[in-house]
């Protein structure tokens, strides 16, 4: 008999502890290949705390988290990009002093192998990366709308802007896991229907799957095709939004105690 | 061509003085990539342009190596101090390398003087050296030579250097000093990149060292104090640091300014640098380089909105 696939990503009993206070206690969920997973909850539920765990921004105290069945948890970071796990940041994260093009670009580094002799000398080793590199850019610029804005240094550009920019910097490297940090933060209502529309997009062109942690329920409820919900560092819902939009937890975590 | 006019009709000494903006401008290039690209202090680059210089003038006084196979040699020493200094500064935060720099740049011409390398190094007396004459019989003065020589490495090293920025590479340069952790998400491994960085910064200053020293016939331990790097420093600042152009505005102003503060007052030259410094910085804070790029940028502008008006 051959063994299943390993599911696309699993975290096992991720547990964080800051100093003496427990911020994760032993969360596990698996999200499958081309799934879209909402990761919700109230302020200080944890959800973010698991996020960064899977992007190796906060270390687990004890658990792991797998990705296609390699440990990623305690992984550098720079690594990874070339796993296939591309990501955003909550308040926008890009190269202020770079144009829209060239921070997209930054995002296809761990595609190409030129090094500093390479580029001083202008092999062909680089050229032919750099121009693979720009037929990407083209693609996913005009996937995001953000072909008129190439040129453009990135903090002459609106909020909304931003975040397609960022969303297209992930996109270049290929990822096959996208993890989106409050994509909807900072959106207003047309924006936000936009981005979901974007999320569809996106998911069925490079056929990847998406985490993401959102406030905005209406935005999760809508893309997802499974929602974690979490409260005081545990999971209390996994499952269809539709489920999870009905378990007594989630609805006494966001409404309070119904007796 | 432009450049090379000088050979035409300007004496010795004026010439040397070019040869010295040029090799400052090499030195400063690898200065800015570090600073003004990679967006860290470097406090001690004289002690990369002293080792360029030692490098030469030992290999061709104590092996007898003739002075362009001293060249690559000098590059390869400073590149290959600048990984030893860099690999664990800079895997430290925040002004750890701009101190680091520092202590190397104070150590540096004490371990010169050491007395164990007194055989090598000449200890306190310093190593003299010969001026190379122009080969294949060119009509040229040592001086002359030496200029040409100085403007075709420094021309080479600034196409190298721009085509590098241009890249991959560059960008991810920039993008570690902008945003790390967003550089870090992409794939960039921060500690290797700045590693390499700035053992190029290193070898290209050392290569500055190595044509500075042809150029003065003599190296000692008095001419790389810690002054030197500073000086560089300064050069580097005052040029402009996040631009190549800015490390040959930098150059000329760490050529002519001393004179010019000397021929203005005798007594207190430094003092006059000084009010000369903070003037330029004080009127440029991002350099002359910056100046002249918002110059530039303005008058586009103008055209540009003068003709849109004139589609209006």
């Amino acid at each position: 008999m051959s063994e299943a696939k390993p599911p696309l990503l699993e975290a096992r009993d991720v547990a964080v502890r800051f100093g003496g206070v427990l911020a994760l206690g032993g969360v596990s969920f698996v999200a499958g290949h081309g799934e879209i997973c909402g990761l919700i909850g109230p302020n200080g539920s944890g959800k973010t705390t698991l996020f960064n765990c899977i992007s190796n921004i906060c270390r687990c105290s004890a658990g792991e988290i797998r990705f296609e069945g390699r440990r990623i948890s305690g992984a550098p970071r720079h690594r990874m990009a070339p796993m296939g796990i591309g990501r955003t940041f909550q308040n926008l994260a890009l190269f202020p002093t770079l144009t829209v093009a060239d921070n997209i670009l930054v995002g296809a580094h761990h595609l190409g192998g030129a090094g500093f002799v390479a580029g001083m000398l202008q092999l062909k080793l680089g050229r032919r990366e750099e121009e693979r590199a720009r037929a990407r850019l083209d693609a996913v610029a005009d996937l995001l709308d953000l072909r008129n804005s190439l040129a453009a240094l990135v903090t002459t550009l609106p909020f909304a802007v931003g975040k397609r920019v960022e969303l297209a910097r992930a996109l270049i490297g290929e990822p096959r896991l996208l993890l989106l940090d409050e994509p909807a933060g900072g959106l207003n209502h047309a924006e936000v229907n936009e981005l979901a529309l974007l999320l569809g997009a996106v998911r069925a062109r490079f056929g990847l799957s998406i985490l993401l942690v959102e406030h905005h329920m209406n935005l999760v409820m809508r893309v997802s095709d499974r929602v974690i919900a979490m409260e005081f560092g545990r999971k209390i819902a996994d499952g269809t939004p539709a489920e999870v939009q009905r378990e007594p937890a989630v609805i006494r975590a966001y409404l309070g105690a119904v007796t | 061509m432009v450049l090379i006019a000088p050979l035409g009709f300007l004496g010795d000494y004026q010439l040397f003085r070019l040869t010295l903006i040029a090799t400052y401008a090499l030195a400063l290039l690898g200065l800015n990539l570090v600073m003004g690209f990679g967006g860290q202090i470097s406090l001690g680059h004289g002690a990369f342009y002293a080792s360029g210089a030692y490098t030469t003038a030992i290999l061709m006084t104590s092996a007898g190596v003739p002075y362009w196979a001293t060249l690559p040699c000098a590059g390869a020493a400073g590149a290959a101090l600048g990984f030893l200094v860099g690999w664990p500064a800079l895997r430290l935060r925040g002004h750890y390398l701009a101190l680091i720099t520092l202590a190397l740049a104070t150590a540096i011409p004490q371990a010169l003087k050491c007395k164990a390398l007194e055989p090598w190094t000449g200890g306190v007396q310093g190593v003299i050296i010969d001026k190379p004459g122009a080969p294949f019989g060119l009509p040229l003065s040592p001086d002359g030579w030496l200029y040409l020589l100085a403007l075709a490495i420094t021309a080479v090293a600034f196409t190298l250097v721009a085509n590098l920025l241009r890249g991959r590479i560059g960008r991810a340069i920039v993008a570690v000093r902008d945003h790390t952790l967003a550089a870090e998400a992409m794939g960039v491994h921060v500690a290797r990149l700045k590693t390499r960085t700035f053992a190029l910064s290193a070898a290209l200053t050392a290569l500055a060292g190595s044509l500075g020293a042809l150029e003065t016939e003599f190296v000692s331990p008095d001419s790389f104090t810690v002054f030197l790097s500073i000086t560089l420093f300064v050069g580097s600042v005052v040029g402009g640091v996040a631009s190549i152009g800015g490390a040959v505005a930098g150059a000329v102003f760490i050529v002519m300014v001393p004179p010019l503060a000397n021929s203005v007052s005798r007594a207190a030259p430094g003092a006059v640098y000084g009010v000369i410094l903070i003037a330029c910085l004080y009127l440029m804070p991002s350099g002359i380089a910056g100046l002249l790029r918002r110059a530039a940028a303005s008058s586009w502008w103008r055209k540009r909105k003068r003709g849109g008006e004139h589609v209006a």
